[in-house]
């Protein structure tokens, strides 16, 4: 278990190095194309960019840099940002905490709905309310979140005028303005979520210890919830916290849709400006908590699952 | 002789189309399917308009043109025709799709046969480092690799050959691990036949089934992914009609003419449900036999 443990946190430290190698490489050395016309645009003099690169460090050798650079993030130094005109840090933190909140609320709704939708499809498989569901769910992630943006905000702004068709919190937090970007992203997630509940509900239900708990004459609600759910629900676990590495996903989408200052528009907007140490901030961000939810998901799945936790 | 024909494999997997019959689920998939590769087929003689004329700007759906003809679903803020667009778009989006995804394929087809059939430090090395790509945020990925290496056609092939070979790879080893101990491959060993032969031949013909079923879910995936990067501003250059982009062009304007946004997200949507249910219907007849 301990071993176990230090493994996965070994693994979550390699990729996370990893990945700051990949993004320095393609960031900030000539591998795909020149940083210094990348900052100051392709009008920029040659003696202009040489003072750029003299200025920010360019000419010393690869591998001081990037001990630098490295540095500098693990102590929590950022740089500055160009568009921003300031401390990364400072744009970075409000814009990850409205994104939390958003991811919350996709969480808090996304979570119950689809365990529920699952649990019920794979309790009779082949049924019709199990077919159903699953072409649903099949029906709802066919479309994609921009798509599904535009869908709600014809119905909801522009139809019935029931909700705001921007979510800029520009006067202040206010709740309605969260609703229709929360909607999109739970109506794209939950049909991956409830279809492997579903799997995982399906397989407990022909198992040996349900047919026996059925057959000494439990009633049937109680063969579903004392026995069935509580192995059904681990696999779940770890298909959920997975589901964060999809949500920063559509949380980009989604923010940009609606406007919404959230990190995922940052992210966005940090690309398409060439704002280099944004950009590195925000991706780095993305990864580790990528790479921690999956840590997470893989240390609790063994942690839930005695038959794991006992070998 | 290798003891499993292409043509024999391909036979089979055009049968097993043919079982489609059997899933409702599966035939309206196709039809889908069919529906919009049809489209893109004959987009000269549907689409009544150049999809970059500017003509007649914000006309409404049902207007007609100076030329005699009908603005079916209306034009954009540019006064180019939206169906003429959607027609057209359907040609980039199953061009580009479909090759995105056989690059994907090819490269995660070779890198899984090699992982599971040889196994040891190359199946090592190719394990983690898809370990490391799969843990990033998809869309991440597009973004940073659309951002430094420029838009394009074929950029957009590489990003999503980069991001989704791995996953494919871990399909294929998985398959490959559990196919390298039949008696077949035995047979093939004994017949000293080359590794390669072996994985390509006697290995990958008889794991199609699963990886048909992945390929057309990876199919609607590609084709959200293409939608999504256009409508991020990241996809194919303008003017040359794109889905994504076309939302992306019209989405500030939706408040006062919403079919501009609301046909092609219609139409990407209604694609990629197409794949999906294909792949649902499959998958459903593969589990029956």
């Amino acid at each position: 278990m301990v071993l176990l443990l230090l493994k996965r946190i070994g693994f979550m430290v390699f990729t996370m190095i990893t990945v700051s190698i990949i993004l320095f490489m393609l960031l900030e050395t000539g591998l795909t194309g020149d940083p210094a016309t990348r900052v100051l645009g392709n009008f920029a003099s040659d003696a202009q960019k040489e003072l750029w690169r003299n200025q920010q460090g360019y000419n010393k050798p690869i591998v001081v840099r990037y001990a630098k650079w490295l540095g500098n993030f693990a102590t929590g130094n950022l740089g500055n940002s160009i568009r921003y005109k300031g401390p990364v840090k400072d744009v970075l933190l409000p814009r990850l905490w409205n994104t939390a909140i958003l991811g919350f609320w996709t969480f808090a709704i996304m979570i119950p709905l689809s365990l529920i939708l699952g649990v019920l499809s794979g309790m009779k498989e082949g049924s019709l309310l199990d077919r159903s569901i699953s072409v649903f769910g099949i029906l709802t992630t066919s479309i994609p979140e921009f798509a599904s943006s535009v869908f709600f905000s014809a119905l909801f702004v522009f139809g019935l005028k029931w909700l705001p068709g921007t979510s800029a919190m520009s006067g202040g937090f206010e709740f309605k303005q969260l609703i229709l970007p929360a909607m999109v992203l739970v109506v794209y997630d939950f049909g991956y979520v409830a279809r492997m509940t579903r799997a995982s509900m399906a397989e407990v239900m022909t198992s040996q210890y349900i047919r026996s708990a059925v057959l000494k004459g439990l009633p049937y609600k109680q063969v579903i919830i004392r026995h069935a759910l509580r192995n059904a629900l681990i696999a779940p676990f770890t298909v959920i916290m997975l589901q964060i590495n999809w949500l920063l996903s559509g949380v980009i989408v989604v923010e940009f849709f609606f406007a919404y200052k959230g990190f995922g528009a940052l992210l966005l907007e940090a690309s398409l400006n060439n704002d280099i140490a944004l950009l590195e901030a925000c991706a780095m961000v993305a990864v580790v908590v990528a790479v921690g939810s999956q840590t997470i998901a893989d240390i609790g799945y063994t942690f839930l699952n005695p038959r794991i936790r006992f070998s | 002789m290798p003891s499993v024909s292409y043509f024999a494999v391909i036979l089979r997997v055009i049968k097993s189309f043919g079982l489609l019959r059997e899933s409702w689920v599966g035939m309206i998939g196709a039809f889908l399917v069919l529906f919009w590769v049809l489209v893109a087929i004959f987009a000269p003689l549907i689409a009544q308009f150049d999809p970059n004329a500017n003509i007649l700007p914000f006309a409404k759906p049902g207007t007609l043109a100076p030329s005699g003809h009908t603005f079916w679903l209306g034009t954009d803020h540019m006064g180019r025709d939206i169906l003429s667009r959607i027609v057209w778009g359907s040609r980039t989006v199953l061009t580009y799709a479909p090759l995105a995804t056989l690059s994907a394929y090819t490269l995660g087809i070779l890198m899984g046969l090699q992982a599971g059939y040889r196994g040891g430090l190359i199946d090592d090395i190719l394990s983690r480092i898809s370990d490391i790509i799969l843990s990033f945020p998809v869309l991440v990925l597009y973004i940073i690799v659309i951002a430094t290496i420029g838009a394009s056609g074929l950029n957009i092939v590489i990003a999503i050959t980069f991001a989704s070979s791995p996953g494919i790879m871990r399909i294929v080893r998985g398959l490959t691990l559990d196919l390298r101990n039949r008696d077949y491959v035995a047979a093939a060993q004994t017949r000293g036949e080359s590794d390669w032969r072996i994985m390509l031949f006697e290995i990958l013909p008889n794991a199609r089934g699963p990886l048909i079923v992945d390929a057309c879910l990876r199919l609607g995936y590609v084709i959200i992914t293409i939608g999504v990067l256009g409508f991020l501003g990241l996809g194919l250059p303008p003017p040359d009609p794109d889905w994504g982009g076309m939302v992306n062009e019209t989405r500030q304007m939706a408040m006062a003419f919403p079919y501009m946004t609301l046909f092609p997200c219609i139409a990407i949507s209604s694609l990629i449900l197409g794949f999906n249910l294909l792949a649902d219907g499959l998958r459903e007849i593969s589990l029956r036999d």
